[in-house]
């Protein structure tokens, strides 16, 4: 039997399934973004303050996020959290509740990318000369007039090499979702491995999809530096 | 014309106006004692939950992990180090078949994730069974451990000959002028000249590589290795106790933090003659 008629859609093939796992890892990449920029950003907010209870606290945040394997927080999260939440749940209501595999693959990736993240936005702000608040200060700003006008601008700009690398290490991440029993690529293909037996074939697919959807990536990003460049000059 | 006749004695600035308190200092105190709830919160877990029998059976198993977790990452990350060598090679080469087929593999194994790779050489090469057995490989593709150890060492290659492409690239090329016009050779040059100049700049890369190796070393796990992911997996399926996954985070984040604190010295050391006496 030819091998592409494997991908084919609907009963006859996994094209479908697969592209629904497509979907879902898409989904999950792009969900945890936004979390993981916020929290990284606060955490780098916490890690550039004067206080040093504020810079410890930070530190312990990613040595720990950074230092475990991401399966395992991974698993931390999903166990961990079905344990306690059930727990808490009977206490409540009486009865247990059910851990989604997506909010804890979500939640587990954003606090990966968020202390990977902050380390980033952190030598950003290291970027940023001291002549820009006090010229702010100057002009009589205000902090947060500071940050958002004078300060954020700039920092998207150094930042997002960064982060760019951080997008296409989460994207590469949510394939660990696939063990918590997540339909995501991976966990879709081997359920058509399970079926066809033609283990290389469809690993090979999936592997190809990661690649397409890192090479997606790559012009999305050259379209967001663009953006950020633009006040830079020249480049255009 | 006026001027002035006494200076004004300097004095020294006014004292730094010392806030009791401040929301940076709250936050910061509010999460400190936050963390060390937690600390103090999976400490009583640990020891409430203490069971002689269940420490007795499972704690040698999961540091026996810790040993196959070792043997992983370092015959991986050597391995690796060779293979990068002619890949880096291929990434600084001039436009040819050798640069495009480094970047293909470079391209491959950093833009898929190590899970999919992990299965490809898994389960993929189980398809090509009677092949491998006539070539006598056999033994090798059976055990997952050798699989993971294969698939990893391609992994890290692609990551390090990276690393060792741009640190090569990261030495000015005056470098290479002036060893040329001392009529040294080239393979002399790229020893004694560039190499020591390049490793330096590429030390903290390499300890962030082995860094990751020891943490993408739990993916070995979900094809049947024993590693310390592997162990904690089976002694929770076997107990439906947490503790253990706390026993393995604390495992890998002695490991990976003793690595860093170890290469933090090495790098010190190996940089020692850059240091100015002043500093």
């Amino acid at each position: 039997m030819d091998l592409f008629q494997h991908l084919a859609w609907g009963d006859a093939g996994w094209g479908d399934e697969i592209a629904a796992g497509t979907l879902v890892t898409i989904t999950l990449a792009l969900a945890t973004l936004p979390f993981g920029l916020v929290l990284g950003f606060l955490i780098a907010l916490a890690k550039n303050s004067h206080e040093p209870a504020l810079r410890a606290a930070a530190n312990v945040y990613t040595t720990i996020f950074r230092g475990l394997p991401e399966l395992l927080t991974l698993f931390l999260i999903y166990y961990g959290g079905q344990i306690a939440l059930s727990r808490l749940s009977m206490a409540l209501f009486g009865e247990p509740i059910e851990v989604n595999g997506f909010v804890a693959g979500m939640f587990a990736l954003a606090l990966v990318f968020s202390s990977y993240a902050s380390e980033v936005f952190l030598s950003a702000f290291r970027g940023i000369p001291a002549g820009q608040y006090e010229g702010s200060q100057a002009l009589g700003m205000s902090r947060f007039a500071t940050m958002r006008l004078v300060i954020a601008p700039q920092l998207i700009r150094l930042a997002l090499p960064g982060l760019s690398n951080l997008w296409l290490i989460l994207l590469k991440d949510t394939a660990l979702v696939s063990v918590i029993g997540l339909n995501d690529i991976l966990r879709n293909t081997s359920v058509a491995v399970g079926n066809t037996k033609e283990p290389f074939f469809f690993f090979l697919v999936a592997c190809m999809i990661y690649l397409v959807l890192s090479m997606i990536s790559s012009i999305g990003i050259g379209r967001v530096s663009a953006w950020a460049e633009r006040g830079q000059g020249g480049r255009a | 014309m006026t001027h002035a006749t006494t200076s004004i004695e300097a004095s020294p600035p006014p004292p730094a106006a010392r806030r009791r308190f401040s929301a940076a200092r709250g936050a910061g105190w509010a999460l400190l004692v936050a963390w060390s709830a937690l600390g103090l919160g999976l400490a009583l877990l640990l020891a409430q939950g203490y069971d002689a029998e269940m420490y007795a059976r499972y704690l040698p198993r999961v540091l026996s992990g810790v040993w196959v977790t070792m043997q992983l990452v370092v015959l991986s990350v050597v391995l690796g180090a060779i293979i990068s060598i002619p890949i880096a090679a291929g990434r600084l080469a001039r436009p040819g078949l050798g640069a495009t087929l480094a970047f293909g593999y470079s391209y491959f194994f950093r833009g898929t994730p190590l899970l999919a790779q992990t299965f490809l050489v898994y389960y993929g090469v189980g398809q090509f069974s009677d092949f491998f057995r006539a070539i006598g490989l056999w033994w090798f593709f059976r055990e997952a451990f050798f699989c993971a150890v294969l698939t990893f060492s391609l992994n890290t290659a692609a990551y390090q000959a990276e690393i060792l492409a741009g640190a090569i690239r990261s030495v000015p090329n005056g470098q290479w002028q002036a060893a040329d016009s001392l009529g040294l050779r080239r393979s002399v040059t790229l020893l004694k000249v560039i190499l020591p100049q390049a490793l330096i700049t590429s030390l903290r890369p390499y300890g962030n590589e082995v860094v990751l190796m020891i943490k993408g070393s739990a993916i070995a796990a979900v094809i049947t290795v024993f590693d310390l992911m592997g162990q904690t997996r089976y002694a929770f399926s076997k107990t439906y106790d947490m503790q253990v996954y706390l026993w393995a985070a604390i495992l890998y984040l002695v490991m990976v933090e003793v690595l860093r604190r170890v290469w933090d010295v090495l790098e010190l050391r190996l940089t020692r003659h850059l240091k100015r006496a002043s500093d």
